[in-house]
């Protein structure tokens, strides 16, 4: 179970073992940090294990042009994340990156796409992408098993997915490859500031770190207040169902229906406000089917072999939040609900201010210091 | 709708939307909870996977002749009284229809008051609500991984015997028959006496059983297994050649089952076969029970999970019962009383008896419930399976089927981070394939406990997902839609008129 | 590998198997039927290609999954055979066929 057992105090503990933990943990390891990731037990909600997988640009960052540009940053950093995957534990986490659509079943849902990308590219300073705005014929064009009911569609040359259970595995090879002390059923209860670092206890225990990193997903919520943090969130709910493996029929991503490298097809994601239970609403199930068949007239016959509900890490706008805190500097929270598309970000630029204990001023603004002052758009 | 049978035409279309009982599983054990609730007036549904009632132990009784009887045995003739009674019930009958789905259905007050039930028949999902449910969803075979179990030609004991029992197929050819459990002599006899010739019977017994179930042997002295296990046993010997001792096991062959290799006596032999029948006992087929959210245990004597019954076979999950080899193995009699318990146990919970009736009625199902568990405990000793064929060694021994995974596959994982079979899920994906870990499920489950050293019990199960048995999309397409649900899923923009604002929705 | 008992033949169904007329019992179901007449894998896998057949009989196994009238991965051992079915072997992953199968 444990990568690296070692009674040294490490330089970083991180709480929280999915896709930021392990990213951020990987990250820190390269520099030649000792580091430890605090994990939960085998059942845990786990936002990781339940995501779609895909790396997505288009849509992003409305009100908020620098989470525009970190997205965008983030998917031109992808192939190079892939890479030194690879490299390092020869493990292909199916990186793909042909370009993705959004699939509108009406003109009017069309339309609101359109508006909101001009939207998005009119923000002041934004950066922007190419994408291109095609009609049934266009879409048919390129995806031949779309449907007659498809108005339209938004194609963007920077969007694409990833196989996330590899990429889950990637990241903790990588793990084990740098000794990364990685603790399965460490759920931690408390963190206490102390002399030249942090005291971290739960029910195995007690372990001393120089620095901490909160990448507990959900659990940041109630950790963050230890150290002088806020994890502030608001209840999304998302559903998804997966069938059995088809032959490749879809070469290109769409927002809510992908087929994986191994040939199953994910359709997802709805968005509901509740916290509170993970129960799987059928209704949402029969939506989303009905609305993939339509896109896809063909995927009517597939087998769905599974549906799942999960959390998500949302932040009240859905951008990630980064910060370390100002009364117990060596303590940092990160939080992102796009833990896929993000990853590059995690694992190369969010480790470096870790280890150098100091955000950039252009990384600073997903600090939640934003939700406290009114936005301006 | 007439009572007993679903019209084939239109299927579960005739189904009422709600009952007072749905029952799945038309073994022994749903059957008669079917039939007990009838009797009470219940409104009850049964509903079941197969076209006619029986269950696997009682699979095609209504089909059989007497001629099958002398061939399946009394034991499995009993079983048509049970299914006559249920035909003569009040109880509707859905065959051929899966339950692929249970969630409950809540009050005003958020308190449980029924449930709502996933079925789907002939290509048509519905959602059924009842107010209680009986799963009765029985056994499976303990998954047998040892190196070659995947080649065509190597199939279970429980499939012969239902290919036996349906159509009336007996092994030929070169037959070899492996493993353990109080089936495996069974089925060699009854595969006799239907006219195969074995080639042998394999004994994994391990020599160390017998000295552990003899301390249990006071029970199965008064049991009738042991008149029966003798018979079995001496009609097995005289016509076929039994190896005991067996220790390692293999199946090989290009592309199809060639010859079957075993260890005893410390030396390896081999034997050319066209078909290797795999048995080692029978486990609860727990996956819906699981996927309902019910509490399970590990039970240390039947190496296996079981969800957690308290004494009228109610779960942890208010509203929901479970009978029969479901909640752990006691065979077809005792399931069949069982059922008459969970049954009066709903009864009870629907008003329509009476507590103080219901526990006189049971007081002679329980003595009879007792004395069908005699000598359980032996044969759970003696028939416990080796560790080596539950926990492959090998590295290379596939354990996930559906999904290609090996045992050095798992134990690596192990090592690097999957440390229970919910995270394997997302390193490996074993238990991810059609069969959603029926066929790996312990398997795993033990391996990483290996591994780990640790107990199963600390390990867990896979946490499992409806829908239990796959449906069509189109299937799930087609249920009701709320208009929260569309909204939920931005289709709102495209069906209706109000106007979403979907600035406010950010794309994942 | 299978033989069928003189006094469990019932009437007589003829179906194809990958082209291949095959006489059935009626009542059989696909798995059956298959094993009868002496097939043994029905199909190859969707990870490997290594061939695989019927396995539990039962339902739970997913082995014998086959491709009837047209529709892939269907269980033989669930499905009653029916007179002129055309029942196929499960190449790999299902196969989407560009229009709909309705």
């Amino acid at each position: 179970m444990t990568h690296h057992q070692s009674d040294q105090e490490p330089d970083v503990a991180i709480v929280g073992g999915g896709l930021m933990g392990a990213c951020v943990a990987w990250g820190l390891a390269r520099q030649g940090l000792r580091v430890c990731v605090l994990d939960e037990g085998d059942v845990a909600l786990r936002a990781s294990r339940a995501n779609f997988a895909l790396i997505w640009v288009q849509g992003k960052g409305i009100g908020f042009p620098a989470y525009a540009a970190w997205t965008k940053a983030s998917a031109e950093a992808w192939p190079r994340l892939a890479a030194e995957l690879r490299s390092e534990t020869g493990i292909n986490v199916g990186l793909d990156q042909p370009g993705g659509f959004t699939l509108c079943l009406s003109d009017r849902e069309l339309q609101a796409n359109v508006d909101m990308m001009a939207r998005l590219h009119n923000q002041p300073g934004t950066v922007t992408y190419p994408y291109e705005i095609l009609d049934h014929a266009q879409t048919k064009a390129r995806m031949p098993a779309t449907g007659p009911d498809v108005s339209g569609s938004i194609y963007c040359p920077l969007d694409g997915h990833v196989n996330s259970l590899r990429l889950f595995r990637a990241l903790h090879a990588a793990l084990k490859a740098h000794s990364v002390d990685y603790r399965a059923d460490h759920a931690v209860t408390a963190i206490e500031p102390r002399a030249g670092g942090f005291a971290l206890t739960g029910a195995w225990g007690e372990m001393r770190a120089a620095k901490v990193v909160l990448a507990a997903g959900l659990g940041n919520a109630r950790l963050a207040p230890m150290v002088g943090l806020e994890a502030p969130m608001k209840p999304s709910r998302g559903q998804i169902i997966v069938t059995e493996k088809a032959a490749p029929f879809l070469r290109y991503p769409v927002v809510t229906v992908r087929q994986t490298d191994e040939g199953g097809v994910m359709i997802g994601d709805s968005e509901e406000a509740d916290g509170s239970s993970l129960r799987v609403d059928h209704s949402i199930s029969s939506v989303m089917a009905d609305r993939a068949i339509r896109m896809f007239p063909l995927l009517g016959d597939l087998n769905v072999v599974r549906t799942w509900t999960a959390f998500r890490v949302m932040t009240p706008d859905g951008s990630p939040v980064y910060e370390q805190s100002e009364t117990c500097p060596g303590a940092f929270v990160a939080m992102a609900h796009s833990g896929v598309t993000l990853a590059p970000q995690h694992a190369f630029s969010l480790a470096d201010y870790i280890a150098t204990g100091t955000i950039p001023k252009e990384v600073a603004v997903f600090s939640t210091r934003r939700f406290r002052v009114p936005a301006s758009v | 709708m007439t009572k007993g049978r679903v019209s084939t035409e239109r299927g579960i279309a005739d189904l009422a939307d709600e009952y007072d009982v749905i029952v799945v599983g038309a073994g022994p054990a749903g059957l008669s909870a079917a039939t007990t609730l009838a009797g009470t007036n219940a409104r009850t549904l049964l509903v079941d996977e197969n076209r006619t009632p029986g269950g696997q132990i009682y699979r095609a009784i209504t089909l059989a002749q007497p001629v099958d009887r002398q061939r399946l045995g009394e034991d499995y003739w009993r079983g048509r009284s049970i299914a006559e009674d249920f035909l003569r019930s009040e109880a509707e009958y859905a065959p051929a229809t899966t339950a692929w789905s249970i969630q409950p259905l809540q009050g005003d007050a958020g308190q449980t008051i029924g449930h709502e039930v996933g079925l789907s028949s002939n290509g048509v999902a519905r959602l059924i609500q009842a107010r209680q449910v009986v799963l009765a969803t029985g056994a499976l075979e303990r998954p047998f991984p040892i190196p070659g179990w995947t080649l065509p030609g190597v199939m279970t004991a429980g499939a012969a015997q239902i290919a036996l029992k349906t159509s009336g197929l007996v092994p030929s050819g070169k037959v070899v028959i492996a493993g353990t459990g109080p089936l495996l002599y069974l089925l060699a006899a009854q595969l006799i006496e239907a006219g195969a010739t074995v080639s042998a019977v394999l004994d994994t017994t391990p020599r160390e059983n017998w000295l552990r179930a003899f301390r249990h042997a006071r029970g199965f002295l008064v049991s009738p297994y042991l008149a029966k296990g003798l018979k079995l046993l001496q009609t097995v010997q005289r016509r076929t050649r039994v190896i005991r001792w067996v220790s390692a096991l293999a199946a090989e062959g290009e592309g199809g089952l060639k010859e079957v290799v075993w260890g005893a006596g410390g030396r390896e032999h081999r034997m050319a076969a066209d078909l290797l029948l795999l048995h080692q006992g029978v486990v609860p087929n727990v996956n819906f029970s699981n996927s309902a959210g019910c509490a399970h245990e590990w039970d240390e004597a039947q190496l296996t999970f079981r969800p957690q019954v308290d004494e009228w076979s109610a779960s942890s999950v208010a509203g929901l019962a479970l009978a029969g080899d479901g909640t752990g193995i006691g065979g077809a009699e005792a399931a069949a009383i069982q059922g008459r318990i969970a049954g009066l146990g709903c009864a009870s919970r629907l008003g329509l008896v009476a507590p103080a009736e219901r526990d006189r009625l049971a007081v002679p199902l329980r003595t009879s419930l007792a004395r069908a568990m005699r000598g359980r405990r032996f044969l759970d000793e003696l028939y416990r399976p080796a560790k080596a064929f539950r926990v492959p060694q090998d590295p290379d021994t596939i354990v996930c089927r559906c999904e290609e995974i090996s045992a050095g596959q798992i134990r690596a994982s192990v090592s690097a981070g999957a440390g229970g079979p919910n995270q394997m899920k997302v390193f490996l994906r074993c238990g991810m394939g059609p069969c959603q870990g029926r066929l790996c499920g312990l398997t795993v489950t033990e391996l990483i406990a290996d591994e780990r050293s640790k107990h199963p019990s600390e390990i867990g199960y896979y946490r499992l997902r409806f829908p239990i048995k796959p449906l069509r999309l189109h299937e799930l397409a087609a249920l009701p839609q709320t208009e929260t649900a569309k909204v939920a899923v931005l289709a709102d923009l495209a069906d209706t008129h109000h106007p979403a604002d979907l600035n406010e929705r950010k794309p994942q | 590998m299978f033989r069928r008992l003189s006094d469990r033949a019932s009437g007589e169904i003829t179906f194809t198997f990958d082209g291949r007329p095959i006489t059935a019992s009626a009542g059989d179901s696909v798995a059956a039927a298959l094993l009868a007449a002496g097939v043994r894998a029905c199909r190859t896998t969707p990870v490997s290609g290594a061939p695989r057949g019927p396995y539990c009989m039962m339902g739970v196994c997913f082995e014998c999954l086959v491709r009837i009238d047209g529709m892939d991965n269907r269980q033989g051992c669930l499905v009653t055979v029916q007179e002129g079915m055309r029942v196929e072997s499960q190449r790999g992953s299902r196969t989407l066929t560009p229009e709909p199968a309705q």
